[in-house]
């Protein structure tokens, strides 16, 4: 058999795991807004469920979450003066983080799904220039981990990425808000024209670089990202099949090159590289490295 | 290299239940859910 014909041969396998993936996603979204009917109200879950925070970033006045979100979580703990870090939250992101690493971002977010619908508007997608990835990180130190702590309003510490960058509480929270409870839109100020600036500009320049967010703004991205390097779910490379054809770098929106760097914190673990390898040189999953004879080469 | 992150996982995951159990006996997970079960000002844009 030749590799053409292997590769053929797997296509429709490639295509099935790829929709497997956006189901997970669509569940996963599902999952964690499983209250929709709510948003005729605009009235919040208020269970006990929502003392858990979910993996992914959701923000918690959406009146459909079932769950916290951990950065708006994090923020609230530190605020509230407690403590200066929140174990709690830590605790949780730490678990996430070890079992999937940013496989979260990959399966499990619902903002990156949203990410991914709005790059399949059919405009040039753009590269940006490798120093962009470290803004996330700044974001995390400063406006989640810090800024809580210094800027005060009464006894209460800010939360100054939800109140000054994410878009993601504007989009969810915001809007429905202001479309069911008429009291609310007297409120509107210059702060709710900066952040529906901010939504305006994500929403834009993710038609144009493929999850812009992620790859720019995220803290909870960055948490992620660093813990990919340990995390169980991860991206394996057998060496031995590899051709350095570069396919897998070539396909990669979140450009990494997988077979130099399969830790990248900036890996999301989507397995598109995966599913492009003409080889079979590259899997995702959990559990020890083990890899299959290449069947191209059987006899 | 495979059993050393084996060992890093094992601890990371162990010292993740240690500060979510002492995170709630410590009463954080109260917090979270009186911030989570009301509209956050901040959030939304109007805090």
């Amino acid at each position: 058999m030749n590799n053409s014909n292997a590769h053929a041969n797997t296509a429709p396998v490639k295509k099935i795991r790829g929709l497997k993936r956006k189901l997970i996603q669509i569940a996963a979204f599902g999952f964690t807004n499983a209250h929709i009917p709510n948003f005729l109200s605009g009235k919040l879950y208020t269970g006990k469920w929502k003392e858990f925070c979910a993996p992914g970033l959701n923000c918690y006045s959406c009146p459909a979450a079932a769950f916290a979100c951990p950065i708006g979580a994090l923020q609230a703990v530190t605020g509230s003066r407690k403590s200066p870090i929140s174990f709690y939250v830590f605790g949780l992101l730490l678990a996430f983080g070890v079992i999937f690493g940013r496989a979260v971002c990959g399966f499990l977010c619902p903002f990156g799904l949203l990410q991914e619908l709005l790059a399949k508007v059919p405009l040039p997608k753009k590269k940006l220039p490798a120093f962009m990835r470290y803004i996330k990180y700044l974001i995390l130190i400063v406006f989640v981990l810090i800024l809580p702590l210094v800027l005060t309003v009464g006894p209460a510490g800010v939360p100054a990425f939800c109140k000054y960058i994410c878009p993601v509480g504007t989009l969810e929270g915001g809007i429905p808000a202001l479309l069911t409870q008429p009291s609310i839109r007297s409120m509107l100020g210059p702060l709710f024209s900066w952040k529906i600036g901010i939504l305006i500009a994500v929403i834009f320049l993710c038609m144009f670089v493929h999850r812009f967010f992620c790859k720019v703004l995220c803290p909870l991205g960055a948490v992620y990202g660093l813990l990919n390097k340990v995390s169980i779910v991860r991206l394996r490379v057998d060496h031995g099949k590899c051709i350095h054809c570069r396919a897998c770098e070539r396909t990669c929106k979140m450009d990494v090159y997988p077979v130099m760097h399969p830790d990248s914190a900036e890996c999301i673990r989507c397995g598109e590289c995966a599913q492009i390898c003409p080889k079979g040189a590259i899997t995702v999953g959990a559990g020890p490295v083990r890899f299959e004879k290449d069947p191209t080469q059987a006899s | 290299m495979e059993k050393r992150r084996r060992i890093l996982q094992g601890a990371l995951l162990t010292g993740a239940a240690a500060m979510i159990a002492y995170g709630l006996i410590s009463g954080e997970g109260l917090i979270v859910l009186h911030k989570a079960v009301r509209i956050c000002m901040e959030c939304i844009g109007l805090g």
